[in-house]
């Protein structure tokens, strides 16, 4: 009887299977948010003989050697990437001085800032794609590449400002008082302390302001007048059949993108 | 005001023209004000501060949080801009020279190590702002390093680190720079206290070999006791005492003094009979103790006296002597010591310590608890106190 008792105790209950529904929703939400990407990378390679790639007709990897068959199509990638890359670099300087401001110091028209920026995000695209081109109409400025390149820097700036602006209310005051203490500057302490710590987020910044620039359609579509850039393009091309270069080249800049975040997450590791 | 060295008011120190002798302070700050702006409010940060920091001295500013002390020291690493008042530094005048050219540094007590630097390269910050050539600045760290038992840790990140370590390494950044001073803001605030003990050895050890002024921010009387030549306590913005840990512990010159640092029984009486060397007090329960100090005829007088100084006895004690008869209301046991309470008539309560001298496993019935006992002391163990320097320039 003991002994039947004691078994009992000593064999452990056995293990319940438990469906691990956090797990399960986590995959989904991943699968929801790759499966176009996969989709665009599928047919990249896909061997189609007509205009229409929607058929799976085999796999090739022609269309990456013949990726700037269609020069009005890489004109407008170039285009996209000059944009992208000058409204990174401008909105990710202006943007960083922005958020370090808002972050560090109180001054007078800080509020009015702060809600100006979530305007600029909240606001919708139409709103100030519409609202920009009657500006640039009034002012005289022309259409075309700059006026681009002042709406893309305009409307990215704010998501690198609150990137930037998040860090620096992290970032220990006393890290600048000890390298002023150690005798530097003022210059020489924003080099070597203020810059270094905060160039995850400015990174952060910058990528997201190159992310929003490249795919913009609805204001550039205001602004553009004759440019063309590339979603300007394939949106122009899916009246008559999206050829399997944009498949590369998207695949292309995704590949890109995911290299860029990949290295920016490293280089954070590491300095920690 | 007794012999206890308050900080002294008058005669601010007159600039000497001429070389600089082994007399000039170390640091001297006189005529100090700190006020800040809140809104409407005007916050007074350091309401009046004559201070005098000598050459090679473990000085600690010791007070309760927004005493003051942290704004001074920042107003002597230049954080802090005086709002009136000179800071001097070996006698120059440096209330206007900006931080990262003052030859004073400090550590914070959040250590600001550089996340993004090895410990090596925290180190070396200093010196490569002063232009040090590179093997310099290699032998100066290794031998800094090997100073705070930290050779061989120089490629390591702050966050690779222990509190200590990086403790460490924040007294090894800053003292590598050879300043003629350095502050140390609650340094050992964030560590264990086993950590905290040997730091307050070790940081000893380090003040006398390297012989560089110490100015030492701490809320923490243990600490400042145990480590500073001299301490200032600080209360709402003012120096209340200024003297040697023993001399503050001792002599406490005001009330907030004899509270903040350990224990201490507060009496209040009237002076009856004053004599040449000293004076009765006749408490407000009707007893009267004896004190060494002049006291004139019928004078409110505030007196401590420490808990450790206080006899307890079921005997009448010697006329001679400071003695109040009450009752015991609570013993505790401590092995070495034992802590008694005593209530006298009117509810005043005393805290005395005995050393257990003798074997009290025999259970004291005499002085347990509800018995009657008498309590004496020396008429120099009584110390007057006084108010507070508060609400403007107090007297030397």
């Amino acid at each position: 009887m003991t002994a039947t008792l004691d078994a009992t105790a000593a064999t452990p209950a056995p293990p319940r299977r438990r469906v691990d529904w956090g797990k399960w929703f986590t995959r989904a939400v991943i699968g929801w948010l790759f499966t176009p990407i996969v989709f665009m990378i599928a047919f990249s390679f896909n061997d189609i003989q007509g205009r229409q790639n929607v058929v799976w007709e085999g796999f090739t990897l022609k269309w990456y050697g013949r990726v700037f068959d269609y020069a009005d199509l890489t004109q407008a990638l170039l285009y996209t990437l000059a944009i992208a890359v000058l409204t990174m670099l401008i909105a990710g300087t202006i943007g960083s001085l922005l958020g370090l401001a808002l972050g560090r110091h109180r001054f007078r028209g800080q509020g009015t800032t702060n809600l100006v920026m979530f305007a600029a995000i909240c606001a919708p695209e139409v709103v100030m794609g519409a609202a920009l081109l009657s500006l640039f109409l009034v002012l005289g400025i022309s259409t075309g590449f700059a006026a681009i390149l002042i709406a893309h820097v305009m409307f990215t700036v704010s998501f690198v400002a609150i990137t930037v602006r998040a860090r620096v209310i992290t970032l220990d005051a006393n890290l600048e008082e000890a390298a002023r203490d150690l005798g530097a500057g003022a210059w020489t302490t924003f080099r070597l302390v203020t810059l270094p710590m905060l160039m995850p987020a400015i990174m952060a910044g910058g990528l997201l302001a190159f992310a929003l620039s490249i795919d913009d359609y609805i204001i550039t579509s205001f602004v553009a007048g004759q440019v063309t850039t590339f979603p300007l393009w394939v949106w122009g091309a899916t009246r008559i059949g999206i050829p399997p270069q944009v498949n590369v080249m998207g695949t292309l800049i995704f590949a890109v993108g995911v290299t860029l975040a990949i290295v920016n997450v490293i280089v954070a590791k590491r300095r920690r | 005001m007794g012999d206890p060295v308050t900080a002294t008011t008058e005669a601010p120190a007159t600039p000497t023209a001429g070389p600089k002798t082994e007399a000039v302070p170390a640091i001297s700050l006189s005529g100090v004000t700190k006020t800040f702006h809140s809104g409407r409010e005007t916050i007074t940060a350091v309401g009046h501060l004559d201070l005098d920091i000598e050459a090679g001295e473990f000085f600690s500013l010791l007070g309760p949080s927004g005493c003051g002390k942290t704004t001074t020291m920042r107003m002597i690493a230049g954080f802090e801009e005086p709002t009136t008042g000179v800071v001097r530094l070996d006698g120059d005048d440096v209330t206007d020279v900006a931080p990262n050219h003052r030859d004073v540094n400090m550590v914070f007590q959040s250590y600001a190590l550089f996340p993004h630097l090895s410990v090596a390269e925290n180190v070396a910050f200093g010196l490569k702002r002063k232009k040090v050539k590179a093997a310099e600045i290699k032998r100066r760290i290794d031998e800094m390093l090997e100073l705070v038992e930290l050779g061989g840790h120089g490629k390591r990140k702050p966050s690779q680190l222990s509190g200590g370590q990086r403790q460490r390494v924040a007294l090894a950044r800053a003292l590598v720079n050879q300043p003629r001073a350095l502050l140390l803001d609650e340094p050992l605030a964030a560590l264990d206290l086993k950590l905290r003990q040997a730091m307050q050895i070790e940081l000893k050890r380090i003040q006398r070999d390297i012989g560089i002024t110490f100015v030492y921010v701490t809320h923490d009387q243990g600490e400042a006791l145990t480590m500073s030549d001299r301490i200032a306590v600080m209360n709402g913005g003012y120096v209340e005492q200024l003297g040697t840990p023993a001399e503050i512990y001792e002599h406490p010159a005001t009330r907030f003094v004899a509270g903040f640092i350990g224990t201490s029984n507060l009496l209040t009486g009237t002076a009856a009979n004053p004599t040449s060397d000293g004076a009765e007090v006749r408490l407000d329960c009707g007893q009267h103790v004896l004190i060494g100090q002049r006291l004139t005829e019928g004078e409110r007088a505030d007196l401590t006296v420490r808990p450790e100084k206080i006899t307890i006895s079921t005997d009448a004690p010697d006329a001679g002597l400071s003695r109040v008869r009450g009752t015991v209301t609570d013993t505790v046991y401590l092995g070495s010591s034992t802590h008694y309470t005593v209530r006298l008539d009117d509810g005043t309560e005393i805290v005395v310590y005995q050393q257990n001298a003798r074997d009290l496993s025999a259970t004291d019935v005499t002085t347990g608890r509800g018995s009657e006992v008498w309590l004496s002391w020396r008429p120099s163990h009584s110390y007057l106190l006084s108010d507070s320097p508060q609400g403007g320039p107090h007297r030397a």
